[in-house]
């Protein structure tokens, strides 16, 4: 498995998160391209390089940043999003906490293509201690005047799921609940009090200074021709040695697993893994065995690439169990605003618990089934149609263990 | 009667100048109140509504949203214990049993708190706590109460 370290290439060096190490090690030499590039040329790299955000949706970056007008008569904002509270997500802590001055940089060209004077980090209530040591960062870059042109400020969240959905984390930035916004009728860039914004998470942003350095090209060596470069993905449940590794995208998950996390804990068998999140649909092992870390090979397989953050399932675990348990998450987090899904998740947990109790009967894994069937496609954001597929990805999959609690 | 100190008074005139519009003050403030205080309570809200000029009933929808706003005092040391899927399968069960009867603390089970590479993990005073076991969570719990 080739070593590709684009994003983590300081995470090991010792006192990284410090402005002086940093540049020691090749920190904020991007910023010198930019004197060549116009901000068009920037978002026009970013294209051609074919980075997808990574915050779990996947789409291009490049589009998503051609969507900010050009020549706007109002501010334009960018937006970092660090809200990461998917389950078997934790990737973007070890940028902020590891190499922050990497992030802040590649804050600082996105900046300069879309014109935006002021970036806010918006970052969960509960990553605290991560943010005190960006917050030190952002001020070591103010003190060597690398904000002259643009502010950077960090927003603090307050424990809520739903706020990592792109238009919850704006309505949350603007002092309100994070309930999610309807989607525009064609594609169009984010508003933050009515002013253009683009929502990146934190990896995709991480991943600019690498690209504008050295060019789409060099980026494009690493991954698939649809899903380019690398991605930090990442291990945890039931694995010898969980963590963060960064790969290029297109090997084999298993190999993956193997050659990094160092296999199944106490060399149990592989029953499942939830390849990117707890919100993409579980794989068998024989699933496994097939995929490669890709968005296309993972969407092909009903499933998807997500966050990259694999949870890793032994022989030993019941699934029905862990559904259980990914159910009670849901309703907890569900933000409220859409009946479906405020109601769906609560009802799809009362029924798993129903079963785990013994007292269900065949009809509750079909009504299950249709309550999860009522959840897809009727809400305002894909919060519920995410709970849908997983719940009929675990029965579908896992009917027998199902059946066996009847 | 409720007051912002002088160094939040500060911090508070410095953000208004970092954002288009004073509402997105609310979350900060709510902040600094919880800092303060120590939970958030109602006539502060009154305070902080006149400050920046949002009504004190859209304060408190948003106070009541967020699972790390207190709106009532903590009178016992709050330890928020993960029970989501990876620290679940790597044993948060038993550190939850564990502490269930420990009558010193509040224990809430929260969801994924961002750790499952380092599960099972707890939070308390906004400092993580990895890797636990139970006889690392009785000596923490020793130092902290």
């Amino acid at each position: 498995m080739r070593d590709c370290r684009l994003v983590s290439q300081k995470f090991e060096i010792e006192n990284s998160y410090t402005l002086e190490v940093a540049k020691a090690h090749g920190g904020y030499k991007s910023l010198e391209k930019l004197d060549q590039l116009s901000p068009k040329q920037c978002v026009e790299i970013i294209k051609e390089s074919g980075l997808r955000g990574k915050g779990g949706g996947g789409a291009s970056a490049g589009d998503k940043w051609s969507l900010m007008p050009q020549d706007s008569t109002k501010p334009s904002f960018l937006v970092v999003n660090c809200d990461e509270s998917e389950p078997g997500t934790f990737k973007d802590r070890q940028i902020i906490s590891k190499d922050p001055h990497l992030l802040i940089e590649g804050i600082l060209l996105t900046s300069y293509a879309i014109q935006a004077k002021h970036a806010y980090i918006y970052i969960r209530g509960e990553y605290k201690q991560f943010q005190d040591i960006l917050q030190n960062a952002i001020d070591e870059a103010y003190d060597a005047g690398l904000l002259q042109n643009c502010d950077i400020t960090i927003h603090r969240g307050a424990g809520a799921y739903i706020c990592g959905e792109k238009s919850a984390l704006l309505e949350s930035m603007e002092g309100k609940r994070g309930h999610p916004r309807l989607k525009p009728k064609q594609k169009e860039c984010e508003w933050y009090f009515g002013n253009p914004t683009l929502v990146n998470n934190v990896e995709t942003i991480a991943s600019v200074p690498y690209i504008i350095e050295n060019g789409a090209q060099a980026y494009r060596r690493f991954g698939t021709d649809e899903s380019p470069g690398t991605m930090l993905f990442a291990m945890s449940g039931h694995i010898e040695k969980p963590g963060v590794y960064e790969s290029e995208f297109g090997v084999s998950m298993l190999e993956y697993i193997h050659h990094f996390g160092g296999g199944i804990k106490n060399g149990k068998k592989l029953k499942a893994v939830i390849p990117g999140g707890a919100s993409t649909d579980v794989l068998t092992a024989d699933e496994v065995a097939k995929a490669t870390l890709d968005y296309e090979t993972l969407r092909n397989m009903g499933s998807a690439l997500g966050t990259g953050g694999m949870i890793v399932m032994d022989e030993d675990v019941s699934m029905v169990e862990a559904l259980k348990n990914l159910l009670e998450f849901y309703h907890e987090e569900s933000c409220g605003q859409c009946t479906p899904c405020r109601e769906g998740t609560g009802w799809s947990d009362k029924l798993v618990e129903k079963l785990l109790r013994k007292e269900a009967t065949k009809d509750d894994i079909n009504k299950l089934l249709e309550v999860a069937d009522t959840m897809n496609g009727k809400t305002i954001c894909v919060f519920a149609p995410a709970v849908s597929t997983v719940i009929q990805s675990f029965v579908k999959k896992f009917r027998d263990e199902f059946e066996m609690k009847l | 009667m409720f007051r912002f100190n002088d160094v939040n008074l500060l911090k508070i005139n410095q953000l208004k100048k970092r954002y288009p519009s004073n509402d997105a003050l609310v979350l900060p403030c709510l902040w600094m109140i919880q800092y303060q205080e120590g939970y958030i309570p109602l006539e502060a809200i009154d305070t902080m509504s006149e400050l920046i000029k949002v009504p004190p009933m859209e304060i408190y929808r948003v106070a009541s949203f967020y699972t790390m706003f207190h709106l009532e005092p903590q009178e016992k040391l709050v330890v928020d214990v993960c029970k989501t899927l990876s620290c679940k399968l790597c044993g948060s069960d038993a550190i939850l049993k564990h502490l269930q009867s420990n009558d010193k603390i509040r224990l809430r089970h929260v969801e994924c708190l961002g750790s499952c590479g380092t599960a099972p993990v707890m939070q308390v005073k906004d400092i993580y706590y990895e890797n636990l076991t139970l006889q690392k969570v009785d000596s923490i719990l020793e130092e902290l109460l």
